[in-house]
């Protein structure tokens, strides 16, 4: 299970459905594993307003991963300043090292420029870190929900629904 | 034909062999992925989005989810999440290395995720199964009330899900829409096909507000064969009680009739109160 889904998953229980304790779910003996994603900034960019920054920062620490830094990258940060933005003088452009690089070039980019390397840590971080084994544990009701092979197990036997 | 939503619970349907099988059937492989090109379409989703796939099984639609297509999924690649309700679906996927994040989890039991979630929704042949119940603690509607509840909160302002399923009868299909209505979806009825072997029903749901087009009668106006169910219904268009061929009033009345030949009974008796399997 990718850090990302475990930043907007909840207690399943009905009686924890309004309680702020009920997320985010905190691992327990967590194995993890780091599988290769393709980088999509633009999924990037969506998602990140949707992260709940402070409960990703705290993840990383209890999973002794690199500390995030304490707020959220602004969007600008995702993407250098292109080169074909209208907005930018031409004149105004610092391309260092990029003598012979043409206008519109890589794949995937509308009007956005390069991915920078903040992006691409957020691709590290929230879509390749996965749980393989391990617990997640509410904070309210301290229910367990085993992950297996990165599969979190979330059926509830019948008096705990 | 039976259906086998009458016959066992899901996740003792969907066993070993059977989720083999069916994954590795050319013919469903074809017919799961047209309807998800359907869905996609229906979704119109313009950049990589966040989707929840309900009943996921063993991929089929999530692959077709992770692939960016400039024809058939040009906002795409998206990332998914999937439940499903079987073990051995889920086992079936995860041989398969799809790139969607999966959970063992009874749609009937809600959508365990933080409000505003995701972007999207996607169900392709499994909402049937939640208008079962598999105890006596439950009820159809309790099960489906529990999942459109669950499924719209999950949802951001604006977002959309579209639901293909395979209602038993009009009552069933009126059962699920209505459930949807009542949890606040904006909801259409989308069918394919109509009065044929190969019909297909779409229920196409929209959460209001946000940027996008949350209006249902946005999304599928216009569109052949549709039914507005919200309660912003517009008066304007078909007349109904009209029942020429091919209309909603005489395919229901079509349809009527093959249940009435090819009517099966339940037997779930046996299976009520079951220890469901936690280990793979
Ligand atoms: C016909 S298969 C479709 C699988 C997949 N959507 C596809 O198109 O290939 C129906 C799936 O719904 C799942 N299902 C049935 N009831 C469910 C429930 N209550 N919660 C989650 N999944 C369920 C079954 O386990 C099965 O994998
Ligand atoms: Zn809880």
């Amino acid at each position: 299970m990718k850090l990302l889904t475990l930043n907007f998953l909840t207690c399943a229980r009905k009686a924890c459905k309004s309680t702020t304790l009920a997320f985010p779910l905190r691992p327990k003996d967590a194995e993890l594993e780091i599988v290769e994603a393709d980088l999509e900034p633009l999924f990037i960019r969506n998602i990140l307003p949707r992260v709940e920054w402070e409960a990703l920062r705290t993840l990383c620490q209890d999973l002794g991963l690199p500390q995030l830094p304490p707020a959220a990258p602004e969007p600008a940060a995702l993407f250098a300043p292109n080169p074909s933005d209208p907005s930018i003088p031409s004149d105004k452009l610092v391309r260092p090292g990029k003598e012979g690089e043409g206008e519109g070039e890589g794949e995937g980019e509308g009007e956005e420029g390069a991915p920078t390397q903040t992006l691409k840590d957020l691709h590290h971080v929230l879509l390749e870190t996965t749980i393989r084994e391990g617990k997640l544990v509410c904070g309210n009701c301290g229910h367990a929900y085993a992950v297996k092979e990165g599969i979190a197990n979330f059926l509830l036997p019948s008096h705990l629904v | 034909m039976s259906r086998p939503e009458d016959t066992l619970p899901p996740d003792l349907f969907y066993n070993d062999s059977e989720s083999r099988k069916y994954t590795t059937s050319s013919r469903i492989q074809h017919i799961q992925s047209q309807m998800t090109h359907r869905a996609l379409s229906l979704l119109s989703l313009r950049s990589p989005s966040l989707i929840l796939d309900i009943g996921c099984g063993s991929g089929l639609s999530g692959e077709i989810l992770s692939t960016f297509s400039p024809e058939t999924n040009p906002g795409g690649p998206h990332t998914w999440i999937g439940l499903d309700i079987s073990s051995s679906m889920l086992a079936v996927a995860l041989e398969k290395e799809v790139e969607g994040d999966l959970f063992l989890a009874d749609a009937g039991q809600g959508v365990p995720f933080r409000p505003g979630t995701f972007d999207a929704a996607i169900s392709i042949s499994a909402v049937q199964w939640l208008c079962n119940a598999e105890s006596t603690e439950e009820s159809p509607a309790g099960r489906l009330s529990r999942f459109f509840n669950g499924l719209y909160a999950s949802l951001r302002r604006g977002g959309r899900a579209v639901c293909q399923f395979y209602p038993k009868n009009d009552e069933q299909k009126k059962m699920v829409s209505s459930a949807a209505v009542r949890a606040g979806f904006g909801a259409g009825l989308l069918e394919d096909d109509p009065g044929t072997k190969s019909a297909k029903t779409y229920l196409v749901l929209t959460v209001g507000g946000g940027e996008l087009d949350g209006d249902i009668t946005g999304v599928v106006r216009g569109m052949e064969g549709v039914d507005v169910m919200d309660n912003r219904r517009r008066t304007k268009g078909r007349k109904r009680g009209e029942e020429t061929k091919g209309s909603k009033g005489w395919i229901m009345r079509k349809k009527e009739q093959m249940e009435r030949k090819g009517k099966v009974v339940k037997a779930n008796s046996k299976y009520t109160g079951r220890k469901r399997r936690i280990a793979f």
